[in-house]
């Protein structure tokens, strides 16, 4: 199963058409292309260094010394050039804290004004992204994957409902750690539409390595057409077996931890069904949406991803069956 | 005592002029002396050990004993991830497995290794018969015992920390962490601290009052100086970790939410007061290790050190920076800007203490002719690998770099370059080249330059390639990745590495329990090194010096004169030692040190059945204590005086006990 799960996904950010889909080393918006940019300085020049270092002691270890070594004169010179070697460290650090300095004014703040503002919200061990600048009744709820129009500044605030989490997507932004009690803001921003992988950075229990989301950066007309479709609810159930998957779902465990908009389940423990059939990824990034993993993930979710805080719901086969069918339309 | 002592009222230094003692003389001097600091005998004897060789000796071989342990569950990690969606470990135990590794690495070994290493040379470096305050010494051992056999039990009864080495609350809380599993972090904590602080205090008071007259402060050797920058380190740093895992263990025990955001307890300052430990505790690993790079770039180049005072002073300009830099490891946490800029500058700043000591060693190297052997070797894959480090530190301190890399393989590399390549190398070095001395025997030379190029090739081969992990976005800390993020192969990659440290872990420990037995005797100075303790046989009697020597010059042994002029007037009926002064090792008094003692065994159990029990109970505190006092009680009772000596010091007008000069 691992492997054919890793291939679906793997196929999914493939088709988004970029190399590393979590690598600080593929950038794709200002921040992560200015962060890398500086590395590379850094890297060159902190090379260079090591190079001769290791130079100087390779000749040090092969040399044979000369009586001038000992002598007053001897030691005297040696002594100037490791003051001399001092000051040019130095100099070096300098260079490199003023350009970390420079590089990093630039990621305080963008450049421009912030076309919409998201929520990223922590929860052991899945993300909510929750879009501020649509009216209450139209709520936009969409965990583990955060949509983005390409090329405008996204202000994000950052926050968490349990334990501290860090928010990193290596292709567009550095880390942000969601701190309870604490709200910070930070910024992202995409200049190459596509799929990218963000992962939870700071250790946050069990299922720290299984908490990962997909930014999904598309141009803006698209981002706005996914918009509307997100403020609408679920729609009504339109057959039979789709309308005893929705009593199942209402009737069952399932209701006390998640939403569905438009039906009675309005609990917040659990990510937010509404378009659950629409995202690319369940349990945050750990399978691909098919129903075969979502019948799995019902069922078994502890073998899927132990310690998870979904309960396993055991269910008759016709009954998960129905709420399969009912889910599917969640889209 | 075989025969009352000779009287001496006064400290004097001999001369050129006065006669020499007589062999008869000195092997009647070495049998009172060994009388009376002998080393107690039989199971209970064990117990009452106060020597800072015996005692020394236990903390390193136990240190070891949780390397080799560390070692193995970091073996087991590497299993876990050498492929994709392993199920070798799941996260319940892997979890356990990473923080356990953490907290062994570097509270069970490597903070009491490097003291250890204090405890067992300083005194012999300086010239004194025992390190001060020895029955401090003797509990200290048994609380870091204490502290780790605590640790591996609840490992192996499934209840190890999971949440970390630093734990961060909430995390680590009592809501999001139920059981026992972060009290055992907080207490493990409490138990390594207490220790690490004993030693502390007697390395500088030893290392302040206890040197041989002569020894002023341009003459102390290099590790000692570390060893001092160290002690005081850990005075300043500890205290605030105490702090912290003690405000969790209040808020996990009787609900103070000291840390709980709920409530407005605050998180954020949990993380400051860990890492304002956090971060000069990687210096008090590694400025001891600065020290034997010193002290063995000396001895295989025979040469005068140099740049000796650039040395000491690069050691306390990184003990004090190395306090102003712990933000750096939260520059992800939302911190205003121009605070992080400072932290940033600070960082890199830190560099150019170290820079010195790297430039003035490969100078030395490169004006003597250094022989290569096994010591040297890992001082120069030492060098190799930590400039490497300290350039990947250079990085981390850039703030926007530090963001993309911070929590990830990458820093999980630049950690292991710093304190494996600039701590445990010259660990290792220094260990097959102070071998000799703790045990009288040499280790074998051809399999210690195997060993090396064992451990060098299998270190970089496991975490270079961990750099590159990282920014290709691979966190730390997860116990499993999806076979499509690119990160299979250098993940078999680094796990091959392991294996080839497996092996050479199994060499070392070969070569050192092979050498017990079939080892070349080492004789007093092998290495014909330049500090006092090669001016003593191997292994060093119990009192260390027959007679306490006088030093002459930086390089102690090297720059005896022919007289060897030698502290004499010193009892050797009772454990006499020379008190001096801080600066210029004048002596200032005698004093008279403690005999071997089972309470301060019994103190350290009551202390840690204290610390246990307060896992479980606030009524530990009521039941608890009561027993730490009587111990104490006992430990500290007055005893009587040692005869005439004390009726010496106090009859009026007795003579000055104190040599008069010694330059006379």
């Amino acid at each position: 199963m691992g492997r054919a799960r890793a291939i679906a996904i793997g196929l999914a950010l493939a088709a988004a058409g970029c190399g590393g889909v979590q690598s600080a080393l593929n950038p794709a918006g200002p921040q992560a292309s200015a962060i890398a940019a500086l590395t590379w300085r850094f890297f060159i020049l902190c090379g260079v260094i090591y190079v001769l270092v290791i130079a100087a002691l390779i000749w040090a270890l092969a040399r044979r010394p000369t009586p001038r070594d000992e002598t007053a004169e001897g030691q005297r010179r040696l002594g100037r050039i490791i003051a001399g070697l001092t000051v040019l460290t130095t100099a070096i650090l300098v260079v490199l804290a003023v350009s970390s300095v420079v590089a990093g004014r630039g990621l305080i703040s963008p450049s421009g004004p912030g076309a919409i503002t998201i929520n990223a919200i922590g929860h052991q061990w899945w993300w909510e992204f929750e879009y501020q600048d649509v009216s209450a009744n139209e709520w936009v709820n969409s965990p583990n994957e955060l949509h983005i129009p390409v090329g405008v500044p996204i202000v994000i605030k950052a926050m968490s409902r349990d334990v501290i989490h860090s928010l990193w997507v290596p292709n567009l932004i550095g880390k942000r750690d969601l701190i309870p009690g604490i709200v910070t803001h930070t910024w992202i921003q995409a200049d190459t539409p596509g799929v990218y992988r963000g992962q939870c950075a700071e250790f946050c229990g069990h299922q720290h390595a299984h908490m990962a989301f997909l930014v999904v950066a598309e141009p803006r007309d698209r981002f706005e057409t996914w918009l509307q479709r997100q403020r609408r609810g679920a729609p009504q159930p339109s057959t039979p077996e789709q309308q005893r998957g929705h009593d199942v779902f209402m009737t069952g465990p399932c209701v006390m931890c998640h939403t569905i908009r438009g039906t009675s389940a309005a609990s917040n423990i659990g990510p937010d069904l509404t378009h659950v059939y629409g995202r690319q990824t369940i349990a945050a990034g750990t399978l691909p949406t098919t129903r075969g993993h979502l019948a799995g993930w019902i069922s078994d979710s502890q073998s899927i991803k132990p310690g998870n805080r979904m309960p396993p719901v055991p269910m008759s086969g016709e009954d998960l069956q129905a709420l399969l069918a009912y889910l599917e339309t969640l889209r | 005592m075989s025969e009352p002592a000779e009287p001496r009222a006064r400290l004097v230094v001999e001369r050129p002029d006065a006669p020499r003692p007589t062999d008869a003389e000195l092997a009647r001097e070495h049998q009172r002396l060994s009388e009376t600091w002998r080393v107690p005998k039989g199971v209970l004897g064990w117990f009452m050990v106060v020597d800072h060789r015996s005692v020394g000796m236990r903390y390193l071989v136990t240190a070891f004993g949780f390397f080799i342990a560390a070692g193995i569950l970091a073996a087991l990690m590497r299993i876990q991830l050498a492929f994709p969606e392993n199920t070798f470990l799941g996260p319940d135990k892997y979890n356990q497995i990473f923080t356990t590794h953490g907290l062994t690495m570097m509270f069970l070994f490597a903070v009491p290794v490097m003291e250890a290493m204090g405890v067992y040379l300083v005194p012999l470096m300086v010239g004194a018969r025992n390190i001060a305050f020895p029955r401090l010494n003797a509990y200290s051992y048994y609380m870091f015992l204490f502290g780790g056999i605590f640790l591996f039990t609840a490992l192996l009864t499934n209840t190890g920390p999971d949440t970390g080495w630093f734990s961060y609350p909430p995390l680590s809380g009592p809501e999001y962490t139920p059981g026992k599993r972060a009290d055992v972090f907080a207490q493990l904590v409490t138990f390594t601290e207490v220790a690490a602080l004993a030693i502390a205090v007697e390395l500088v008071t030893t290392i302040f009052k206890l040197r041989a007259p002569g020894m002023t402060l341009n003459r102390i050797p290099l590790f000692v100086w570390a060893m001092l920058v160290t002690s005081f380190m850990v005075i300043f740093a500890m205290p605030a970790v105490v702090t912290s895992s003690t405000f969790l263990l209040l808020d996990r025990l009787v609900g103070t939410h000291f840390l709980n955001p709920a409530v407005g307890g605050d998180p954020i300052l949990y993380q400051h007061l860990f890492w304002f430990f956090g971060h000069p505790e990687v210096y008090i690993i590694f400025i001891p290790a600065l020290g034997m790079v010193s002290m063995i770039i000396t001895t295989f180049t025979q040469r005068p050190t140099f740049g000796y005072i650039a040395l000491v002073l690069s050691l306390f300009a990184t003990g004090f920076i190395g306090f102003s830099v712990w933000v750096h490891h939260m520059f992800a946490t939302g911190l205003p800007q121009m605070g992080l800029t400072f932290f940033t500058v600070a960082s890199m700043l830190i560099t150019i203490p170290t820079g010195v000591q790297i430039f003035c060693w490969i100078a030395a190297l490169w004006k003597g002719r250094p022989q290569f052997a096994t010591p040297l070797l890992f001082v120069i894959g030492f060098i190799v690998i930590f400039v490497f480090g300290g350039l990947s530190g250079v990085t981390l301190a850039a703030l926007p770099l530090d963001l993309q890399v911070h929590d990830t393989f990458y820093v999980v590399a630049h950690f292991h370059y710093v304190l494996i390549g600039g701590a445990v190398f010259p660990l290792i070095g220094g260990i097959y080249y102070w071998y000799p001395k703790m045990t009288g025997r040499m280790m074998n030379e051809t399999l210690g330059k195997a060993n090396f190029w064992t451990l060098f090739v299998g270190f970089n081969v496991t975490f270079f390639p961990m750099h590159q992990l990282g920014l290709m976005g691979m966190p730390r800390r997860v116990y499993t990745y999806p076979a499509y993020m690119g990160w299979n192969t250098l993940n078999l990659i680094s796990s091959l590495g392991a294996l080839l440290l497996v092996v050479g872990g199994v060499m070392l420990v070969y070569n050192l329990v092979h050498g017990l037995r079939a080892g070349a005797p080492a004789g007093e100075n092998p290495w014909h090194a330049d500090s006092l303790e090669w001016a003593t046989s191997s292994p060093p009697p119990v009192y260390n010096f027959l007679e306490v020597p006088i030093v002459e010059g930086r390089h102690a042994v090297w720059e005896r004169s022919p007289d060897r002029p030698v502290v004499t007037g010193l009892r050797s009926d009772i454990r006499e030692v020379l008190v001096t002064d801080v600066m210029d090792a004048e002596p200032a008094h005698r004093d008279q040190f403690p005999e071997p003692s089972i309470w301060p065994f019994l103190a350290s159990v009551a202390t840690g059945a204290f610390f246990v029990a307060s896992i479980f109970t606030p009524w530990a505190v009521v039941y608890g204590l009561p027993p730490i006092g009587l111990t104490l009680i006992g430990w500290f009772w007055p005893k009587k005086p040692a005869g005439e000596h004390v009726a010496e010091m106090m009859a009026p007008g007795a003579p000055d006990p104190v040599a008069p000069d010694l330059h006379a």
